[in-house]
């Protein structure tokens, strides 16, 4: 049993972060979050339908970046981009492409293969494809792991505007995330109390 | 859905394109495996016809046995697997591509070079066409039962498990098949093996990627 | 040996599974692991003494066979030996469906007390077979269409029994050796019916195990009372088992 007694709800424009040691349950929250995981007892609701990832409907307007990025070694990261954005059921022009690869710095590199990126920049493909896949919930594992702070400066002001657009994000991450105007919702897993109860906990 | 199709094919092939070793494994290890028993049992002609519908079809099974382990790992370690299970697309239709694409790869290669094979046993060529059309008929179900094995087993460490699942459900395929070369062989009819054979196919691909897409949700949880 | 603590079950459940049991009630594993352990010693007793009477019957009472001697008597192990290992198979793969489509806790467990049993009953039925086989046809073994397939059925088993124990995470575990069952089940007819088909052809006349002496009344009484000691067993051994799986299990269920 990784934790137990964790209830809360997120509204649109939340970005909530969750925090906490390793082996604390952050990365079991996500996968329960997005329905790869089933809890023992409990239940996930996305606009009060139960989260399943068999469901169409609900993988449909959800992102998940989870500790792998999500990337095969031996293709090119244009050819990452379009098959991942293809999977998730959006089609994508290549020029979308390459502008989303520009704004993450990674412009020149469209036909390198994956393999032969650093993990900063195999992080920062994954974000472009939750970026451009346009989902209304965000479920982010460590996104900002091996990122400079550069780029982490942008994925911030990015997740802001997401949250601006009224979509939800789900980030799990070290170090705290500057808000940028709203102050994010913190979950902490180590300090789960019996109730598991975020304070303050308002209802969707 | 065809755009699509065309496209995660596509990515199948590329794939296999760069990485030979696990396209070329399994065709390696068939005419080794092939090529090994006639080494041991001597090279007593009639006894070589005899031996050598079942040798190929033994070959061919190991072959596919052993491409198995590649099938869904590098997706799992890469965390390509969640993607898919994450996808409004359906499970079983992605599995399936999956399955062909991996049949186009490793078991295709197997029906061009089993004739070969058949030949260097000295088999007539009506039983190596007998051999051709089985192997097309059979192949892809193995393919599809192994992937239900390397499902069922993904993450866990050692291949003989993966073995021991799949290789007891091929055996009707390996009966039919053998036996319809063996037929083609002495000049018996060969219609009732084939048509079993292409029963089998027809379950296996109407069950198959539907228990795999299962056994792989159990997998990355 | 892992025990069911009930002290330290919670009042609560420990009452619920205190009282008496209905059909429907027995689907939650407390409640049926209290029947189990009422029910387990009857089982055991009416296993021994069916086997004790089956036993009597195989090498006392019954004829010695004109054609065959002395040895057509293992048939007595090896008939029921064969009946129950399929037999059990399919139960085995029952529970694992129950399991899957009503997600009841209790099901993958039985399976799971099950198999073990099966494996045991197939790897008699061919040992006993090999002995029938030896004095009779002159060989160890026998290519004959139903050892084959026993011989593949025990493969089957042992590719489930694998399959459960080299999966930690129990939930995994159960399901993914249901689809096992499931599978191996679905191919058994098909394997058998192969099997069949390839030892007719190669064979000519088929040299079948069930070409015994006919059937005499005797004969027959000594099969049934063999079988129905072969079935308690089974239960009383399976009931043990899902006992101690319930106990290792309990702690994980009390959360959930």
């Amino acid at each position: 049993m990784v934790f137990a007694a964790l209830s809360f709800a997120a509204r649109p424009g939340d970005a909530v972060q969750v925090r906490g040691s390793n082996g604390s349950g952050k990365s079991s929250l996500l996968r329960l979050l997005c329905g790869l995981l089933e809890p023992a007892r409990g239940e996930v609701r996305w606009r009060r339908r139960a989260v399943s990832a068999r469901d169409a409907g609900f993988a449909g307007e959800v992102a998940y970046l989870g500790h792998a990025c999500g990337m095969t070694g031996e293709l090119t990261v244009l050819e990452n981009l379009r098959f991942a954005l293809h999977l998730t059921g959006r089609a994508c022009t290549e020029a979308a492409c390459r502008e989303a690869l520009g704004q993450l710095g990674l412009a020149g590199r469209e036909n390198e293969h994956v393999r032969r990126l650093s993990q900063g920049q195999r992080r920062r493909l994954a974000l472009a494809r939750v970026l451009l896949s346009g989902r209304p919930l965000w479920l982010l594992d460590e996104p900002c792991d091996a990122l400079d702070d550069g780029a982490t400066r942008a994925f911030e002001a990015r997740l802001a505007a997401h949250a601006a657009d009224g979509g939800v994000a789900v980030v799990t991450t070290h170090r705290d995330i500057a808000g940028q105007g709203r102050e994010p919702r913190r979950i902490d897993m180590d300090a789960l109390d019996d109730a598991g109860e975020l304070q303050p906990a308002r209802r969707a | 859905m065809p755009a699509n199709s065309s496209l995660l094919v596509g990515r199948e092939l590329r794939l296999a394109a760069r990485r030979p070793m696990d396209a070329l494994s399994g065709l390696v290890f068939f005419v080794l495996v092939g090529s090994l028993f006639p080494l041991a049992v001597g090279p007593d002609a009639p006894l070589l016809v005899a031996i050598g519908p079942g040798v190929v079809w033994v070959a061919a099974l190991l072959a596919v046995a052993i491409s198995l382990h590649r099938l869904f790992e590098p997706d799992l370690d890469d965390g390509v697997l969640e993607q898919w299970l994450l996808s409004p697309h359906s499970l079983t239709g992605l599995v399936a591509l999956r399955i062909a694409a991996h049949w186009l790869v490793c078991g295709l290669p197997l029906v061009a070079v089993g004739p070969v094979l058949a030949l260097q046993y000295g088999l007539s060529p009506p039983a190596v066409a007998v051999l051709l059309a089985a192997l097309l008929l059979g192949t892809p179900t193995l393919s599809l039962l192994g992937a239900l094995g390397a499902a069922l087993t993904l993450g866990l460490r050692g291949h003989v498990l993966v073995a021991l699942i799949v290789l007891p459900l091929c055996v009707p395929v390996l009966v039919f098949g053998s036996s319809a070369v063996s037929a083609g062989q002495q000049g018996l009819p060969v219609g009732p093996q084939l048509s079993l054979l292409g029963a089998c196919l027809s379950l296996a691909a109407f069950l198959c990627p539907w228990a795999t897409g299962a056994a792989l949700r159990l997998a990355v949880e | 040996m892992t025990t069911l603590d009930r002290a330290a079950l919670p009042p609560g459940v420990r009452a619920h599974a205190a009282a008496a049991p209905t059909w429907r009630s027995l689907a939650s594993p407390m409640r049926f692991e209290a029947w189990a352990g009422r029910a387990l010693p009857w089982f055991a007793a009416l296993a021994a003494l069916l086997g004790v009477a089956g036993l009597v019957v195989a090498f006392g009472v019954a004829p010695t066979d004109h054609q065959q001697g002395d040895v057509y008597r293992i048939l007595f192990i090896h008939v029921p030996a064969a009946w129950m290992s399929m037999f059990i198979y399919l139960v085995a793969a029952l529970h694992a469906a129950l399991g899957l489509v009503f997600r009841t806790r209790l099901s993958p467990l039985m399976a799971r007390a099950l198999a073990p049993t099966g494996a045991l009953f197939t790897a008699i039925a061919l040992w006993t077979g090999a002995m029938w086989g030896r004095p009779t046809w002159g060989a160890w073994w026998v290519w004959d269409a139903r050892l084959t397939t026993e011989l593949i059925l025990l493969f089957l088993y042992l590719g489930y029994l694998g399959l459960v124990s080299a999966i930690d995470d129990p939930r995994r575990a159960d399901r993914a050796g249901a689809i096992v069952l499931l599978a191996g089940v679905v191919d058994i007819p098909v394997i058998y019916f192969s099997v069949q088909w390839w030892s007719t052809l190669h064979q000519g006349a088929s040299i079948s195990l069930t070409a015994a002496p006919s059937m005499g009344h005797t004969m027959l009484a000594g099969l049934l009372l063999m079988t129905g000691a072969c079935w308690a067993y089974t239960v009383a051994v399976a009931l043990a088992r899902v006992r101690r799986l319930i106990a290792e299990r309990e702690a994980q269920w009390r959360l959930a």
